[in-house]
C-alpha cells in the first residue's frame, strides 16, 4: 500500500515536470494519470490496487455521516416531546473486532446512531457497553446494524 | 445567470445556517430537558456536532460565494469535530460511571449491564 502511494506520487510529479506546468490542476492530472497506471500494472505489483481501499474508507465516512444525520432527528424528536416516555438503561454488546484502532472506530460510529452512546469498553476487549435511549427497541436494532458497522471497519483495516 | 447562482448559493447560505442553529438550540434545550447526565451526552454530542458542521459549511459557501476563498480551516474544524465529539462523550461517560452517578430509570429500577459485570467481577 504505501509503495504504491510513492508511486502514484513519483508519477505524478514527473508529470508535472514533463508538462513544465507547476500547478495544482497539473499535479491533479499526472495523480490520475499514475493511477491509471497503476490500475493497469495492478498483476505486477506486490498487494491489491489501493484506491480500491480508499473508495472503501470513503464508503464508511458515507455511513458515518448517513447514521449522524438519522440520529439527530431521533434526538431533536426526544427534545421537544412533552412527556419523558424513554426508558434508558446500559446494555452489553460483543464485538469480535480486535485492534484498539477498530474498536475506537466502532464506538465512534455507536456514538453516532440513533439513541446510543458508548459508555465503556471491557478490560479484554471484546465488550462494549452502550447507554442507550430507549433500551428495549435499540438493543434489538443495534445487533443488526452491528455487523454492517463490523464488516465496513474490517473491509478498511484488513 | 450569475446572480442566479448567487442567489441559489444565498438560498443553501441560509439552509445551512438556519438547520445548523436549530440543531444547536435543540442540543441546548435538550441538556435543560434530559433527566441525568448520560441522556445529556446524547443531546450535547449528536445534534451539537451537526449543528457545528452546518454552520461552518453555511460559512464555507459564503466565503467563497461572496469573497471567493476557499477556506480550509472550516474543513479542518468541521473534521476535527466528527472526530473528537464522540470520544469525548466517551470519556465524560466513562468517568461519570465511574465515578458513581446511577442511569436515571422511569419507574426506579435502573437497568446497568456495565455495573452487573463490574459487581461480578468483583465477587470472583
Amino acid at each position: 500500500m504505501a509503495l504504491q502511494i510513492i508511486l502514484n506520487l513519483v508519477i505524478a510529479i514527473m508529470w508535472m515536470f514533463l508538462a513544465e506546468t507547476y500547478s495544482v490542476v497539473s499535479f491533479l492530472k499526472g495523480f490520475i494519470i499514475g493511477a491509471l497506471l497503476l490500475f493497469m500494472l495492478r498483476r505486477f505489483i506486490p498487494d491489491a490496487f489501493y484506491l480500491t481501499r480508499v473508495w472503501k474508507m470513503i464508503k464508511l465516512v458515507l455511513l458515518f455521516i448517513k447514521e449522524l444525520l438519522i440520529s439527530n432527528i431521533d434526538i431533536v424528536k426526544w427534545v421537544y416531546k412533552p412527556h419523558k416516555d424513554y426508558k434508558p438503561g446500559i446494555f452489553a454488546l460483543p464485538t469480535e473486532l480486535k485492534s484498539n484502532w477498530e474498536i475506537t472506530m466502532l464506538t465512534s460510529l455507536i456514538s453516532l446512531t440513533p439513541g446510543t452512546l458508548s459508555v465503556s469498553v471491557s478490560n479484554t476487549n471484546d465488550t462494549i457497553y452502550i447507554h442507550a435511549m430507549d433500551i428495549d427497541t435499540t438493543e434489538e436494532a443495534i445487533e443488526a446494524i452491528k455487523t454492517t458497522f463490523e464488516d465496513a471497519i474490517m473491509e478498511v483495516t484488513r | 445567470m450569475t446572480e442566479t447562482i448567487e442567489f441559489i448559493l444565498d438560498i443553501f447560505v441560509i439552509v445551512f445556517l438556519i438547520t445548523g442553529t436549530f440543531f444547536v438550540l435543540s442540543a441546548s434545550i435538550g441538556v435543560i430537558r434530559f433527566p441525568d447526565v448520560y441522556t445529556r451526552l446524547h443531546a450535547s454530542t449528536k445534534a451539537a456536532t451537526l449543528g457545528i458542521a452546518g454552520i461552518m459549511i453555511g460559512a464555507f459557501i459564503f466565503l467563497y460565494a461572496e469573497h471567493g476563498i476557499v477556506s480550509g480551516k472550516l474543513i479542518l474544524g468541521i473534521i476535527f469535530v466528527l472526530l473528537t465529539a464522540p470520544v469525548s462523550a466517551h470519556m465524560i461517560g466513562r468517568a461519570a460511571h465511574s465515578s458513581g452517578v446511577k442511569p436515571w430509570s422511569h419507574d426506579g429500577k435502573t437497568r446497568d449491564a456495565y455495573a452487573d459485570s463490574l459487581a461480578e467481577k468483583k465477587q470472583q
